[in-house]
């Protein structure tokens, strides 16, 4: 298996790259970075495509997706999932335990590493529960998850609330030096909230979550992540709050990383008007000072990925009365259009959006991809920056199409998605 | 003006203008309501359903009687014989009611937004009945009604809100009318019961009840929820009475031609001494007769907008 891509700009960020070129790739590696290509093109079988005025970048990589199988197909299934990551550039995907049977002991790890192998058309890594059945009571079974291809451990969705099991989690992890994912939230402060606590939750009479629910669990997390010295990463960021409190942690040193979502960046809970509950998530969206904080904080790099938190769910679901839907947007193939408006605003450089959906989140997970470096897995992407889309959700590969962007104009084709030096999606 | 709206789902969304139109309207109906035979064809044909997912015994009577004075057809659903229990969505129970006819569909219901679900979905028109926190715009319509009879005006008077603003439509509603027409609205009770957020609706807040009232032409006494006080909101009701119970000593400090209006039904002895329910100020049996003129006159304008869309 030969494939050439001739001409394009190669962006890798992990080697410092940003200039025209090939790239060359042989046996699902990365070979080399040819100057000359006529040898190649050349040589019988070898497939070229031509990325004269395209990016060429390591195939992105989302650290938080929820592909729901087991047990919920209806919404979301790994063979959809990888379906929908490829359309949207992405190669490798991180999976979240919250599915049924939750992730919390291995042979529910090798059961989504054998759909993933057999029926996923990108790479997928499992994260690990971080208490049997997410009930935060007494330890999942961590080891063996790593042992079966567990990348990190996080109770998505219902954080640990009581601290000290929390505190013993991230002690015992260390054995295995896998990160905890936090999705930080004091569920008692958030009560039956179902979104962000502001002028808007009030006007419409909806149950608020206050930004202190997010920033009091935040701050907690980062003591814990002192007092342990294990690495933390803290999941969606949404709150001004949080980004003030782990931009004071990097300062001192405490070993923690964290992401935030495209959604969180691009909209404010203005969305929720008319109740519209393809804008209803968690974290929800926040205010338009938190949106600005949020985007401050991924310029001076306090944020340091960008990740989805997709979140399929099905339309009948998302029917309903605001308070009874569930939370959760798509994401997987809006992600990249959305992350080119903050390089077209000027808040990112091309490469340091890509360094944010690449090179970072593999080395967070300690992944060992995200680069096009000679000898790395052939994962790439290639697409046009500047091409006009139409986000259209009845076109989507996920299952789901539970999506508040549906209907925008962006800018951002993906036109070619290689995993291991296979095309897995073309435009 | 013509009114041309297909629903009416909150004042919010509704401008000075159509406020007044309503209410102009309703004035018109409240005389049909003072004849021997208080019936007029304005819905003959026009089957309404009252959908109601929560307990309602004064708002479902209010409606049904202005529906039957209209002539419309009327069918009552409630949740206790609905096939909610058995899970099927609100849309799909809506659907059924406009297969069998229903061209109006009057709802309350314990979540906010649940009328704007219909709305977007169905054909019928959708009157809001009440629906969660959010707002009960026949009820904010009813105190205008009543307040603008008694005093001739709505600009310029000083309406205080008592109670739980927190869970409560009729604030929201009672703030965004009266606000609309030129009033005053000032919102008091225990700083946990009332949204931080609240002034955003252009509603002065207030922790002390008597500061709250100085000077008040209007006191709207909010009904407090018992079960409330099993939470962490406040610690008693004894305690709250002691606080924002209204009484002759504490309404002193209002003008001298104050008017206490509560939603009902009443927590004797909580949210007011029986001297006030039953005293001069007190309009609160004058809000329930207006009521029935008031959801005449919603109905009469949506079904005339229909008619005209």
């Amino acid at each position: 298996m030969k494939l050439l891509i001739k001409g394009g700009r190669v962006i890798d960020p992990a080697s410092g790259k940003d200039k025209k070129g090939n790239v060359y790739i042989e046996d699902g590696k990365v070979k080399s970075h040819p100057a000359d290509t006529k040898k190649i093109e050349g040589e019988k079988g070898a497939q070229v495509i031509d990325a004269r005025g395209k990016i060429v970048a390591p195939g992105l990589i989302d650290i938080h997706v929820h592909l729901r199988e087991p047990g919920f197909e209806h919404k979301e299934t790994i063979r959809t999932g990888c379906e929908s990551a490829a359309a949207g550039g992405f190669t490798s995907i991180v999976c979240m335990p919250n599915t049924n049977p939750i992730n919390d002991n291995a042979s529910v790890t090798e059961y989504i590493m054998l759909k993933a192998r057999t029926e996923g058309i990108v790479n997928v890594f499992p994260i690990g529960a971080i208490t049997k059945g997410e009930k935060g009571e007494t330890l999942a079974q961590i080891g063996e998850m790593y042992e079966a291809g567990c990348v990190g451990i996080s109770d998505d969705g219902m954080p640990v609330m009581n601290s000290k099991v929390m505190r013993h989690a991230m002690e015992y992890v260390k054995a295995f030096g896998i990160p905890v994912l936090t999705h930080a939230e004091d569920k008692n402060l958030s009560g039956h909230g179902v979104m962000n606590e502001g002028d808007t939750s009030t006007l419409l009479g909806l149950g608020g979550i206050p930004s202190a629910s997010e920033d009091v669990m935040v701050s907690r997390d980062i003591t814990l992540a002192e007092l342990t010295g294990t690495h933390l990463h803290i999941c969606h960021v949404s709150t001004a709050g949080s980004v003030r409190l782990i931009r004071a942690a990097k300062k001192r040193g405490v070993n923690v990383t964290a992401e935030a979502a495209p959604h969180h960046f691009t909209l404010t809970d203005r969305a929720v008007a008319e109740y519209d509950t393809n804008a209803k998530m968690n974290p929800p969206l926040r205010r338009e000072e938190d949106r600005l904080a949020l985007i401050e904080g991924l310029k001076d790099g306090t944020i340091d990925v960008i990740a989805t938190d997709h979140a399929p769910h099905s339309e009948d679901e998302k029917k309903v009365e605001f308070d009874l839907a569930p939370f959760g947007i798509v994401g997987l193939e809006t992600s990249l259009p959305l992350s080119l408006k903050l390089v077209e605003d000027g808040i990112l450089t091309l490469p340091g959006m890509i360094e944010k959906m690449t090179s970072i989140p593999s080395r967070i997970l300690n992944l060992g991809r995200g680069t096009l470096e000679a000898g790395a897995p052939a994962d790439v992407v290639i697409f046009d920056a500047d091409a006009p889309v139409k986000i259209d959700r009845t076109k989507f590969r996920s299952k789901s199409k539970n999506t508040p962007f549906n209907g925008w104009d962006l800018k951002g084709r993906v036109l070619y998605t290689i995993v291991g030096g296979k095309v897995v999606y073309s435009a | 003006m013509a009114f041309e709206r297909k629903h009416i789902l909150g004042l919010e969304e509704l401008n000075a203008e159509e406020i007044t139109l309503v209410l102009d309207t309703a004035e018109s109906m409240r005389e049909v309501s003072d004849r021997d035979v208080k019936k007029v064809p304005a819905l003959r044909g026009v089957t309404v359903c009252n959908l109601f997912f929560e307990p309602s015994t004064r708002t479902r009577s209010s409606f049904e009687i202005a529906e039957k004075r209209l002539s419309a057809d009327v069918l009552n659903f409630t949740t206790i014989h609905s096939s909610v229990v058995k899970g099927e969505t609100l849309l799909d129970t809506a659907r059924n009611l406009e297969a069998m006819g229903a061209s109006m569909i009057v709802i309350r219901h314990p979540m906010s937004g649940a009328p704007w679900l219909l709305a977007k979905e169905l054909n019928s028109s959708i009157i809001n009945a009440g629906d969660g926190w959010h707002e009960h715009p026949s009820q904010g319509l009813l105190d205008l009604f009543t307040i603008r009879r008694l005093k001739g005006r709505i600009e310029g008077l000083k309406v205080a809100i008592v109670g739980d603003i927190l869970h409560s439509r009729v604030a929201r509603s009672d703030i965004w009318g009266f606000t609309k027409l030129g009033a005053e609205v000032r919102v008091v009770g225990p700083p946990t019961l009332i949204p931080k957020y609240i002034e955003h609706i252009n509603a002065k807040a207030y922790y002390n009840l008597e500061d709250a009232i100085d000077g008040a032409d209007v006191v709207i006494m909010l009904r407090i929820q018992k079960e409330r006080q099993d939470s962490e909101f406040f610690p008693s009701l004894r305690e709250y009475s002691r606080f924002y119970g209204l009484t002759r000593e504490k309404l002193r400090g209002a003008a001298k031609d104050v008017t206490v209006m509560h939603p009902g039904p009443i927590n004797r002895g909580v949210e007011l001494s029986s001297d006030i329910a039953d005293g001069a100020e007190a309009v609160i049996l004058e809000q329930v007769s207006n009521g029935i003129a008031v959801r005449m006159a919603m109905f009469y304008l949506v079904a005339s907008a229909r008619r005209t869309s």
